[in-house]
C-alpha cells in the first residue's frame, strides 16, 4: 500500500478522490494568494524599516537641539522644571490615530493633533519669556518628529507580527498541507487500482469456474448418455431371466 | 488586533529625567486627572527606584488604555533593560528617546536591534 507520508483518514473511493483533487487546487491557489501577500508586506516592511532607521538618527539629532534650548531657558530663568511640573493639568498635545491598509493589515499612524492654548500661562514672566515661548516651539517640533517615528515603529511592529504570521501559513500549505492531500491522493489511487485488479482476478476466477462446471456438466450428460444404452443392452440381452442371478457388467464411468 | 483600542488612545506618557520631562510638558504633553493623582508622567533621578520605574512601566502601557505612545529616555530604559526588550506590543508605542546628558545609542535600541537584526541576514 502506498501511504507513506502522513495522509488523511479517507474511505478510497472516487467522490472522495474528486473531493480531495478540489481540496488540493484550493490549497494551491491559497498558497500563491498568501505567497503574493507575503510579498507586498515584505516590500512595505523593507521600506518602513529604513524610514525607522533614518527617523531614529534624526531624532536623536532633534533631541538634542531641544535639550540646548532648554538649557538657554535654565540659564535666563532659572530652574522651571518645578513650575512647568505642577502647572500640567491636561494634554494641549494629543495625537490621533489614523487607519492604513496594506493589503488587508490595518496599519494604525498617528497624527499630532494640538490644542492652541498652553497651561504655562505664568511661566517665564518674569523674565526669560523669549526663551521660554522658543524652546516650547522647538520641543513640540520635536514631539512631532517622535510621533512620526512611533508611527512608523508601530507600523514596524505590526507588520513584522503579520509578515511572521504569513510567513508560518504558507510554509505550513506548502510543507504539511500539500504533502499531505498528495499524499492521500495517491493513497486513494493506489487503492482504486488495487481494487481493479483484485475485481479482474474475481471476474477471471468465476469464469473459470464457470467454465469447469460447464464441462463437468457435459461429462455427466454424457456419461449419463451411455448408462442408459448400457440398461437397454440388458434388457434386450437378458430375455426375462432372473434379475438375482443375472449379473450385469460394471460400469465403469 | 489592537483595532478597537486604538481610537481612544491619544496620550502621550514619559518617564525620564527632570529635564527631558521639563522640555516635553512644556510641549504641552502633560496630562493630570482631575484628582491630581494620575499623571502621565514620571520623573526619574538616580535615586528612583528601579521597582518604582518598572511600576510606572507596566501602569503605562498595560493599565492605562488612553496612552497612545510611550517615551522614555534612553539611560532610564537602560535600568529597566529586560522588561523593556520584552516589550513587543504595538500600542502604545514604546519609543527611545536620548537625554540631555546621555547622547542616543542606536545600537542599544530595542526596536533598532530588531532592524538591524532583520537587515543582517
Amino acid at each position: 500500500m502506498s501511504g507513506t507520508g502522513a495522509r488523511e483518514n479517507i474511505f478510497p473511493t472516487r467522490m472522495a478522490l474528486t473531493n480531495t483533487k478540489l481540496r488540493l487546487k484550493g490549497a494551491q491557489t491559497g498558497h500563491s494568494l498568501l505567497a503574493k501577500k507575503r510579498d507586498a508586506l515584505t516590500t512595505r516592511f523593507r521600506a518602513i524599516l529604513r524610514k525607522v532607521d533614518e527617523a531614529k538618527r534624526k531624532m536623536g539629532r532633534v533631541m538634542q537641539l531641544a535639550s540646548f534650548s532648554l538649557a538657554e531657558v535654565t540659564y535666563a530663568t532659572g530652574d522651571i522644571s518645578y513650575l512647568v511640573q505642577e502647572q500640567a493639568k491636561s494634554a494641549s498635545f494629543k495625537v490621533k490615530a489614523k487607519q492604513e491598509n496594506v493589503s488587508g493589515v490595518v496599519l494604525p499612524a498617528f497624527e499630532v493633533d494640538r490644542v492652541p492654548g498652553t497651561d504655562f500661562n505664568l511661566t517665564g514672566l518674569g523674565r526669560g519669556g523669549q526663551q521660554v515661548l522658543k524652546s516650547k516651539e522647538v520641543y513640540a517640533k520635536a514631539v512631532e518628529t517622535l510621533v512620526e517615528l512611533a508611527s512608523l515603529q508601530t507600523a514596524f511592529t505590526i507588520l513584522d507580527e503579520v509578515i511572521r504570521a504569513t510567513n508560518r501559513r504558507v510554509n505550513a500549505i506548502e510543507h504539511v498541507v500539500i504533502p499531505r492531500l498528495d499524499n492521500t491522493i495517491k493513497y486513494i489511487t493506489s487503492e482504486l487500482d488495487e481494487m481493479d485488479r483484485e475485481e479482474f482476478f474475481r471476474l477471471k476466477k468465476v469464469q473459470g469456474k464457470k467454465k469447469r462446471d460447464a464441462e463437468a456438466a457435459e461429462a455427466m450428460r454424457i456419461a449419463a448418455a451411455a448408462a442408459d444404452e448400457n440398461v437397454e443392452n440388458i434388457e434386450i440381452g437378458g430375455g426375462g431371466g432372473d434379475i438375482i442371478d443375472s449379473k450385469d457388467e460394471d460400469v465403469i464411468f | 488586533m489592537a483595532a478597537v483600542s486604538q481610537k481612544d488612545r491619544n496620550l502621550l506618557a514619559v518617564i525620564g529625567d527632570e529635564d527631558s520631562i521639563t522640555g516635553l510638558l512644556l510641549a504641552g504633553i502633560g496630562n493630570v486627572d482631575k484628582e491630581g493623582t494620575r499623571r502621565n508622567f514620571l520623573v526619574v533621578d538616580p535615586k528612583t527606584e528601579q521597582s518604582k520605574i518598572e511600576e510606572a512601566f507596566e501602569e503605562f502601557t498595560i493599565e492605562r488604555k488612553d496612552i497612545a505612545i510611550l517615551l522614555i529616555n534612553q539611560h532610564v530604559a537602560d535600568r529597566i533593560r529586560p522588561t523593556v526588550d520584552k516589550y513587543e506590543q504595538a500600542f502604545p508605542a514604546l519609543l527611545e528617546i536620548p537625554s540631555k546628558d546621555h547622547p542616543y545609542d542606536p545600537s542599544k535600541d530595542s526596536v533598532l536591534k530588531r532592524v538591524q537584526k532583520l537587515f543582517g541576514d
